[in-house]
């Protein structure tokens, strides 16, 4: 690759890249890492062909991330070795890994917000003391890998103004730049839409065309099977296996990461709606700069069923989930009941729903579900805290009856460990997940608000969590679960809503609903394959599918 | 008011924003690294006394000038090792400083000269001497034009011409260079820095180093340019009000020229007319000295724009994933 503007330190990056004949791209032999008393890393090996995808898939706190920080340089390993293309390297600090070609693609982007695309690219690998050569270079250069790899971004955008998928880009973009030819991506699809997933996909493809290694951690089996060349499964630290992904199946895969078969279906019955618990009319909501986010929303919700409101994120199912949990204002109607409640905020907060039998779950349980440095106890009875059965007098909460109560419920919801004295911070996400169901559930609430149930949890939470909601539905509680892994809607869910840009796109019954018309009705379209869903309502506003 | 009185007060304006434009410049450096530094106080009330007492005892300003750049620097280094490599709370260490160099200089002021904590009367080459710019005296008598050049813009101290010179430096340096690029950088983001391979540690460093040569060059300035040596507390809160300066210009060093001239005419005009009679009420000296405050609060309120910090400011980094 002979390139004009090629810096000093990228044809030194470049000399370093021949691969001797058959060696492997990286390879690391028994690498161990430990955190204090627990093994992160266990006796770790690994062998990445040049020009594969190589998927590295566990649950949560495997241990994956901090494999690749080890091989980022971010941590040093208390053991083992680290080979780049079949020389011995290590990797001390991330400069060193930079120098061995390789870029990292972090889950939380490393972006300065406020500086544009190009001042991102060549912050670290500047040409001179002035930024100007540097700048125009890095212009010429972008617009080439561009090209190249479908990676388009206007390079003077600043990053705040780019969408999450955009921002992404920059970030494959930062590492190309540097000249990597292996690329790891941390669960780069968290942040994405669904078709932003299948565009990073491409890239991802016409990446490995040219020879780059990639390593892709996730915790998305689908994701595996769609695009890796091998895979391996992480469990506890330790690496239990590593095969070729044309040989395996995300059920083999699955059961390999939690080490026991799980139900990736919710087995749940009918369900048998009883009167009508949720009226929402005409639901309107403005965020501080004055924008409109929900515009006109109208819903019902019966007793004894989930309403599944599936969409990209960031099309008005937050506002929905605030203005119904008494943190929002907006206007409209809300009857729950059949008794109307105020959305102004004067009369009404979140104490007040829940004394009107709305419970919620958070979309964002660090903000707004817990308090993290608090005692698992103490989060147990947050927005509960009244409760004449928590308080021994007047002036004095019983914090041991509280304590044994939650030692209970902890047992009840499977919560490991079952220690309620412990910080909510100390457990995992999907145990933190759990804590807040127990306290939201146990109240059996008239109507659960629940958001991105499963987000970040594992695949053994996952489970327990879904039969939960399945369970509450069937004690005859409405829910309305707000999720954007279309996955989760579909098998919890009795109807499903689809939201864009602040309106409910088309409505209907979960049996009849089909990808492609749920895909067509999240980026707001109508046409034919959304006409095709038997008895679903189509809102005016879903434009006719634009002719190719 | 005729025009000479107008040219004078802008005069004294100009002699009280430097310190404060150098103080504000220098909280600029630290805070769009991501250090806030409310110590800018302390920092050029030591550097006016090692200036104070250097130039009194050497007869020298430019010795006077290196001491009190030294002052300045080793508490700017004192910050930089409690919020940068101790990850010390910044509000904290930044009052430490103050209260350090408040009691610091007082005490060794008395044990070194007796003259009741204050440095011995300096004067000649012990002072930053006026400088007369070129011409001046020929044409300061050409109405406006000339008394604007004779009156205004000539007949200052070196310090106050460096001071001015360092806006569209401190700019240039920000915005054209990559030392200024990874600064701001590391304000706003210093995990993007890091992940480039570049030390977090080292960039904070370099910054809190230049806000003490700033820093320091605005106290040399009010005890060797401004007055003739050093007295107790001299520094009358100029640090706070180069912080206020500092929010109101929005961490950007062409507006923060403006915030500090603006400062330094109210001060300008609050010195030459304590109470000002407005016919229905007179606002009496104090107002003009709080208004820098008002205003800054106003700033923060966010009815003139917003005011948003650097991103990182005020925290310590620490490395994780």
């Amino acid at each position: 690759m002979v390139e004009t503007g090629t810096t000093e330190a990228g044809r030194q990056a470049t000399a370093a890249l021949a691969t001797p004949e058959g060696a492997p791209a990286i390879e690391l032999k028994g690498i161990s890492k430990a955190f204090g008393t627990v093994q992160a890393n266990k006796d770790i090996s690994i062998r990445v062909m040049p020009g594969t995808i190589h998927g590295i898939i566990g649950e949560n706190g495997a241990g994956k991330s901090t494999l690749m920080s080890i091989l980022y340089g971010f941590y040093k390993a208390d053991a083992g070795e680290i080979w780049i293309k079949g020389r011995h390297t290590p990797i001390p600090d991330s400069e060193a890994a930079i120098k061995a070609g390789i870029g990292m693609v972090f889950q939380h982007f490393k972006l300065v917000q406020n500086f544009t695309v190009l001042e991102n690219i060549i912050l670290g690998v500047e040409d001179g003391a002035l930024l100007r050569p540097s700048l125009a270079k890095a212009r010429k250069e972008l617009k080439r890998l561009a090209e190249e790899y479908e990676l388009n971004v206007d390079p003077d955008e600043t990053i705040e103004e780019l969408s999450v998928g955009h921002q992404q880009r920059v970030e494959i973009l930062k590492a190309l730049y540097r000249q990597a030819d292996i690329l790891i991506l941390d669960e780069p699809t968290g942040v994405l839409t669904p078709a932003e997933a299948d565009h990073l996909f491409r890239i991802l493809d016409n990446l490995r065309r040219e020879g780059k290694t990639i390593i892709l951690i996730t915790h998305k089996l689908r994701e595996i099977m769609e695009i890796t060349d091998t895979v391996s499964v992480m469990r506890r630290g330790e690496m239990t296996a590593t095969v070729k992904t044309a040989e395996t199946s995300p059920e083999q895969l699955a059961e390999l990461m939690v080490g026991r078969k799980v139900l990736l279906n919710v087995t749940k019955t009918k369900a048998e709606p009883g009167r009508t618990v949720l009226e929402v009319e005409n639901l309107s909501v403005k965020d501080e700069d004055g924008v409109e986010r929900l515009k006109g929303i109208d819903l019902t919700i019966r007793a004894g069923e989930i309403l599944g409101i599936a969409g990209v994120a960031g099309n008005g199912q937050s506002e929905l989930l605030e203005v119904l949990g008494g943190f929002a204002t907006g206007t409209g109607t809300i009857r729950i009941n059949g008794e109307e409640i105020d959305l102004t905020g004067k009369h009404s907060d979140g104490q007040s729903r829940r004394r009107r039998g709305i419970a919620h779950v958070p979309e964002d349980r660090h903000r707004l579900g817990l308090i993290l440095d608090f005692t698992a106890w103490e989060n147990m009875v947050f927005g509960y805290h009244a409760d004449p059965a928590y308080q021994k007098n007047s002036f004095v909460m019983d914090n041991a009856g509280i304590v044994s109560h939650t030692a209970e419920a902890m047992e009840r919801f499977d919560v490991r460990p079952p220690i309620p004295t412990l910080p909510a911070k100390s457990f995992s996400g999907g145990n933190q997940q759990k804590i807040v169901l127990a306290r939201e559930i146990e109240r059996n609430p008239d109507l659960l608000l629940v958001g991105q149930p499963t987000r970040g949890v594992d695949i053994g939470a996952i489970e327990f969590i879904h039969k939960r909601l399945v369970e509450l539905r069937d004690q005859g509680a409405a829910i309305l679960l707000v999720s954007v892994e279309l996955d989760e809607i579909r098998s919890l869910s009795d109807r499903v809503a689809v939201m864009f840009d602040g309106r409910i796109m088309g409505h209907g019954p979960v049996e009849s609903a089909t990808q492609t018309g749920m895909g067509c009705l999240m980026a707001g379209l109508g046409g034919d394959d959304v006409r095709g869903m038997d008895g679903w309502t189509i809102s005016d506003e879903a434009a006719p599918e634009e002719t190719d | 008011m005729d025009f000479a009185t107008i040219v004078e007060i802008l005069d004294s304006a100009v002699r009280l924003g430097t310190p404060l434009l150098l103080a504000c410049l220098a909280g600029l450096f630290s805070e769009r690294a991501g250090i806030f530094d409310i110590g800018l106080e302390g920092k050029m009330l030591m550097a006016a006394f090692f200036s104070g007492a250097v130039a009194a005892v050497t007869g020298n300003a430019w010795l006077g000038l290196l001491a009190g750049v030294g002052g300045s620097m080793s508490l700017a280094f004192v910050h930089g090792l409690a919020s940068i490599t101790f990850r010390g709370n910044q509000l904290i260490s930044g009052v430490a400083v103050n209260f350090l160099a408040s009691g610091f200089t007082v005490l060794i002021a008395q044990s070194w000269f007796h003259q009741g904590g204050r440095t011995p009367q300096l004067s000649g080459n012990g002072r930053f001497e006026p400088i007369t710019l070129p011409g001046a005296e020929a044409v300061k008598d050409v109405p406006v034009i000339g008394q604007i050049y004779a009156n205004l813009l000539s007949g200052h101290s070196i310090l106050v011409y460096v001071a001015f010179a360092m806006v569209p430096i401190t700019w240039w340096v920000l915005f054209r260079t990559r030392f200024g690029l990874r600064l701001r950088a590391v304000g706003e983001n210093p995990e993007s820095v890091d992940t480039a391979g570049i030390s977090v540690i080292r960039l904070r460093y370099t910054a809190v180093a230049i806000t003490g040569v700033l820093a320091g060059l605005g106290g040399v300035y009010l005890a060797t340019g401004l007055a003739a040596g050093f007295v107790k507390e001299m520094t009358a809160g100029r640090g706070y009000i180069a912080l206020a300066a500092l929010i109101f210009a929005k961490w950007r060093p062409v507006p923060a020229l403006g915030a500090t001239m603006l400062f330094g005419l109210l001060e300008a005009i609050s010195n030459r007319y304590p109470n000002i009679d407005l016919g229905v009420i007179t606002l009496p000296i104090q107002f003009m000295q709080a208004v820098p405050y008002i205003l800054t609060v106003i700033i923060l309120a966010g009815f003139i724009g917003k005011a948003i910090p650097p991103r990182a400011g005020g925290q310590p980094y620490v490395k994780e994933r």
